[in-house]
């Protein structure tokens, strides 16, 4: 872990999406997206269901093609490149090496067939690691970090609870130390005493491994914990974007501060 | 001649309520106030007078509707009312310090951790962050026993000297004081009190809100009347 890293003053843009749009037929997934995000940066995507944060989410991990507009990655401060512009191969390269992707169901982004271990294992794999004993003193390592019980470590996902599961999703998805991570509601359908734990782990392993990241919530507590920065989305439009307090306590847009009144407080 | 270390200039606040038939609620307008190193500004001014809207848009936390609010920021000004998101929390983390009465926290994290924190941020190592956010813990008198829990549960007064701890561990250039103060009783105030002033004579500014008049007396260096920009009717 590097301490100084955190303090360095932010380069060039780590990801940007200009013009970025896409429909399905005649409706409206996302439209005319703008963005840039820097190095160590954290972005919250919020808005209700159907407003097309996961549209734009997928369009920014290299999952799915907009329309219009262009997705460019720089990797390490070399030269941006349009990811859409990679050969397949190389964009797959790209997500499996730089980045990683936490979807909302465990289930979607773990091998259920393989071990918890396997599965933390495989990104090092992926990576040319083949030194066993390192591999699995890497994997011991994670699996302490997002704090499961190692001597589960040949357990099949399945015997693991959902929160759990998400963990070592989790696990998966940083053990590669990648510099983005996309996250799609990580904490959602979760029990609020597992989403406390995980919130507090992704907030401090983001931080002290310096990625960025880019988060889908519908939640504004969990967005307000994680993000640096928010994006407001409704009906497929960015309505308003802005440091994340600012934009929770003095939103300027008609329907952000309709969404921030409509909070239940506890 | 020294530099102020924050300019506001022509500062305006409103509020617009889209939700309320656009309800239009003015705060202030043509506010200017400059700052400058190893002075504490107190706002003074009844309670609904704009005082906590004006700490809130110079923090960045509040998005004012016109004017500037610079920072001296790493030698050169940032201005907060427009500067990128990313540039605002650097500017948070290395230079401008707000104390609330409230503090906000993770769950789940020790006490000594959380005054660790802005440490740890600013790329000190673990080894040196923490015998000085010990020392700050210990200067305030919250008891040692306490050091390894999380906030949550200690009471009010407690948890507000967590929050100035939090602050006073790094030595930010400028602080932002929001009642630090409130819920502490004499004893306590008094070490609050005597922190502003190491900080203020090794030249930081502040600006502050101080009910509590002893307090007020004892560091302040001027007064400002935010009532006096107050939007005619």
């Amino acid at each position: 872990m590097s301490a100084t890293a955190i303090a360095e003053a932010p380069a060039g843009p780590l990801l940007s999406a200009r013009g970025v749009s896409k429909n399905y037929g005649h409706v409206v997934g996302c439209r005319n997206v703008d963005f840039e995000l820097y190095p160590g940066e954290v972005l919250g995507i919020v808005g209700e269901s159907g407003s097309g944060k996961t549209t734009l989410l997928k369009c920014l991990s290299g999952r799915l093609r907009p329309d219009e507009g262009s997705i460019q990655f720089a990797l390490d401060g070399g030269e941006p490149q349009d990811i859409y512009e990679l050969s397949e191969p190389d964009r797959r390269r790209l997500q499996r090496e730089a980045w990683g992707f936490v979807h909302q169901n465990a289930r979607d982004g773990l091998r259920m067939r393989v071990s918890a271990g396997a599965n933390v294992a495989e990104p090092l794999m992926n990576l040319g690691n083949r030194h066993f004993g390192n591999m699995r003193e890497q994997t011991i390592d994670w699996l302490q970090r997002v704090e499961l019980d190692i001597n589960r470590i040949d357990d099949n996902p399945k015997t693991f609870s959902g929160g759990m599961q998400q963990r070592i999703q989790i696990a998966r998805n940083l053990v590669h130390g990648p510099s983005l991570v996309f996250m799609d509601e990580p904490t959602g359908g979760l029990d609020v005493s597992v989403q406390a734990r995980l919130l507090d782990l992704i907030r401090n392993l983001v931080r002290r491994l310096n990625m960025a990241a880019v988060i889908v919530t519908h939640d504004l507590a969990v967005a307000r914990l994680l993000a640096d920065r928010l994006m407001v989305m409704q009906a497929g439009d960015v309505v308003e974007t802005g440091l994340t307090d600012q934009v929770l306590d003095d939103p300027q847009h008609p329907y952000s501060q309709l969404l921030v009144s409509a909070v239940l407080q506890i | 001649m020294t530099e102020p270390v924050i300019r506001v200039e022509n500062l305006e606040k409103q509020f617009i309520l889209h939700n309320a038939d656009g309800a239009r609620i003015p705060v202030f307008e043509n506010l200017s106030l400059d700052v400058e190193p190893g002075e504490c500004v107190v706002l003074a001014g009844v309670s609904g007078s704009g005082k906590s809207t004006l700490m809130r848009s110079l923090y960045g936390n509040y998005l004012p509707t016109g004017g500037s609010v610079k920072v001296m920021h790493e030698g050169e000004y940032t201005d907060i009312t427009n500067a990128r998101p990313d540039s605002i929390n650097d500017v948070r983390r290395k230079t401008l310090g707000y104390v609330s009465q409230f503090l906000r926290v993770i769950p789940r994290i020790s006490t000594l951790n959380l005054v660790m924190q802005p440490l740890i941020d600013n790329g000190v190592s673990e080894e040196e962050a923490e015998p000085r956010a010990r020392e700050l813990l210990s200067l305030l008198e919250l008891p040692e026993a306490h050091w390894d829990l999380p906030p949550a549960t200690f009471s009010g007064g407690e948890q507000q000297r967590v929050n100035i701890a939090r602050s006073f561990v790094w030595d930010y250039p400028v602080f932002l004081l929001d009642e630090p103060t409130a819920s502490l009783d004499a004893a306590n105030r008094e070490r609050v009190v005597k922190l502003i002033n190491r900080a203020l004579e090794r030249g930081a500014a502040m600006i502050g809100i101080f009910h509590d008049e002893d307090v007020r007396s004892q560091v302040a260096t001027r007064y400002f009347e935010v009532a006096d920009y107050k939007v005619a009717a």
